[in-house]
């Protein structure tokens, strides 16, 4: 029986106003889609982390977009490397070669912006703002704030780590850039209600994937900490990981950071949890 | 500039190849998916056209960043060394810089100069101003001070031998030349292009008043204006004669010594230019 689930990410928020903001479009988008077909017609609005498959291959089975009437907004950052906004993303999965139907011939309004860090987009009383995180491709972390309300969730997110040894005369500069971006992701989280984070590894595992682009229970209690996050959600799960080897470390975690320590709560995500803040 | 030409040079810049022993070494390390990172970056932050093609691209308004990114370093840290690793990549597959082209534009030579002006003008930034945080920044400027050098030669092949013919011929400054051949010099190209691509200010000023200044500028720029003078008086660039082989009076102001007493205070440059020309050699 899956506890945790097995399904990549997909997180769904609704604002008090009952808009609707998905973040990334994992195969959990799926899911959610079948959630969602009461509704129609409706407005989503999409933001991708990044484009790693894991986070957007679920965009293709995202059925409000073949019926007309739907209006589906997506937004994630420029790709560097091919030099390509966001619509990329799409249009790169719906080649005939891979998939039956082309995006000319998808019903619903489909609108992209390519967005850069730190810069706010309104979705009704609700403000999405994405923050430059660390991973191989461009990822950012989004703050979605509401009503005096917020979360963060970091993508996949690995903490920034000096290139350089100690005694190489790079080091010092290279620290004091890395504590400076370190900053700006810590303020763009700043005391958020709940904050969402890669926590794929632990210590002893990331040994061997540094460099991989993912973050540890311990970086995501840390970031926690240095934020003033009300409460942690640890993500991300390693996908070798059982739902019982899942727990056995998470349960080192709590013996680690015992609750009396700790100034806010934590939990492993699991598909289909609500949280309400 | 006219947005035509503009746009020329904007095609012409993303299409223009590093140089050659950069590019086989980027592609070296890379096919090792776990290359050291602080090697890896070493390359490119030797490489004049490398380090200008990313610092365009952190620049743009895809980022629109509070702060500009001045150095490799800090492209690193923002975009993260996968990222890099992979522009630099791309960088590669351009082909490279040939020394055989129809400009006769000498790359070696080029390198030789950005890369001991860069290590010198680091060294007096380190050495007057006594700070080790701007000495990166310091670098680059000195690294790309002659950029728009390049893309005389990429852009204007035939303008760029004749100007370098004429400098030869009547031992004039290569800057006088262009500006009879071209029209222009490739101070005031390189400063327009990096201000069209919103380079930090003092990047611009340390390429754009390289030549000929009048006016103060900041500690930055001196220390490149004054590298760059260095860098040819000890061999590591064409040598000129006259004025221009002196330090502008605001610079001399500056460092309240004149160019001799300049290399004199700086003591023994050997290390730092073998290092400079070492990694000329590497790249080549």
């Amino acid at each position: 029986m899956v506890r945790y689930g097995g399904n990549t990410t997909c997180i769904e928020v609704r604002t008090g106003d009952n808009d609707l903001i998905i973040l990334d479009g994992g195969s959990g988008i799926y899911p959610l889609a079948q959630a969602l077909m009461d509704e129609l017609p409706l407005v989503a609005h999409i933001f991708i982390s990044h484009t790693h498959w894991d986070h957007i291959h679920g965009l293709p089975f995202f059925n409000p977009l073949f019926i007309p009437g739907n209006e589906v907004n997506i937004y994630g950052g420029y790709d560097v490397v091919a030099q390509k906004g966001i619509e990329h993303a799409l249009s790169t999965q719906f080649q005939y070669s891979y998939f039956p139907i082309r995006e000319a011939e998808l019903k619903a309004r489909i609108r992209y912006f390519t967005i850069g860090a730190g810069e706010t987009v309104r979705i009704g009383n609700a403000k999405v703002t994405p923050t430059m995180m660390n991973h191989p491709v461009l990822n950012f972390g989004y703050r979605v704030e509401c009503n005096g309300n917020s979360i963060f969730f970091t993508g996949d997110h690995e903490p920034h780590w000096n290139i350089y040894d100690p005694d190489d005369d790079q080091f010092q500069e290279y620290e004091s850039l890395i504590n400076r971006q370190e900053q700006t992701i810590f303020d763009g989280m700043r005391n958020v209600n709940l904050l969402i984070a890669d926590s794929s590894y632990t210590l002893e595992e990331y040994r061997k994937k540094k460099g991989w682009g993912h973050g540890t229970f311990d970086s995501s209690v840390r970031m926690a900490r240095q934020s003033g996050a009300r409460e942690l959600v640890f993500t991300h799960h390693e996908p070798t990981r059982t739902d019982s080897a899942l727990e056995h470390v998470f349960a080192g975690i709590l013996e680690k950071y015992p609750r009396e320590g700790r100034e806010f709560e934590f939990h492993l995500a699991m598909e289909g949890r609500v949280i309400e803040l | 500039m006219s947005d035509e030409l503009a746009k020329q040079l904007e095609e012409m810049i993303a299409r223009m190849p590093a140089f050659p022993a950069s590019v086989q070494r980027v592609m070296q390390l890379t096919s090792d998916i776990s290359c050291s990172a602080k090697e890896l970056v070493r390359v490119i932050e030797h490489d004049p056209v490398m380090t200008l093609k990313i610092l365009k691209l952190l620049n743009s308004a895809w980022f629109c960043l509070p702060r500009k990114i001045t150095s490799i370093h800090q492209s690193v840290v923002f975009l993260g060394f996968n990222t890099i690793k992979n522009l630099a990549l791309s960088i590669a597959t351009l082909g490279t810089l040939s020394n055989k082209n129809a400009a006769g534009f000498d790359t070696h030579s080029y390198l030789k100069h950005s890369l001991s002006t860069a290590a010198i003008a680091k060294l007096l930034h380190q050495k007057f101003n006594h700070n080790d945080f701007d000495a990166s920044d310091c670098f680059v400027a000195g690294l790309l001070h002659d950029i728009g050098k390049v893309v005389y030669a990429q852009f204007n092949p035939g303008g760029f031998a004749q100007t370098m013919e004429l400098s030869r011929s009547k031992e004039i400054a290569v800057f006088r030349a262009e500006r009879q051949v071209i029209g222009a010099d490739h101070s005031l190209t390189g400063a327009l292009l990096g201000e069209k691509w919103s380079f930090p200010h003092f990047l611009v000023e340390c390429i754009g008043e390289h030549h000929e200044t009048e006016k103060p500028g900041n500690e930055m720029r001196d220390s490149v204006i004054a590298a760059n003078q260095i860098s040819k008086t000890i061999g590591c660039g064409q040598r000129v004669t006259g004025k221009d082989s002196e330090l502008p009076a605001v610079v001399a102001d500056r460092f309240a010594m004149d160019l001799d007493d300049l290399i004199e205070h700086l003591g023994d440059l050997s290390a730092h230019l073998d290092h400079a020309t070492a990694q000329a050699s590497i790249l080549m």
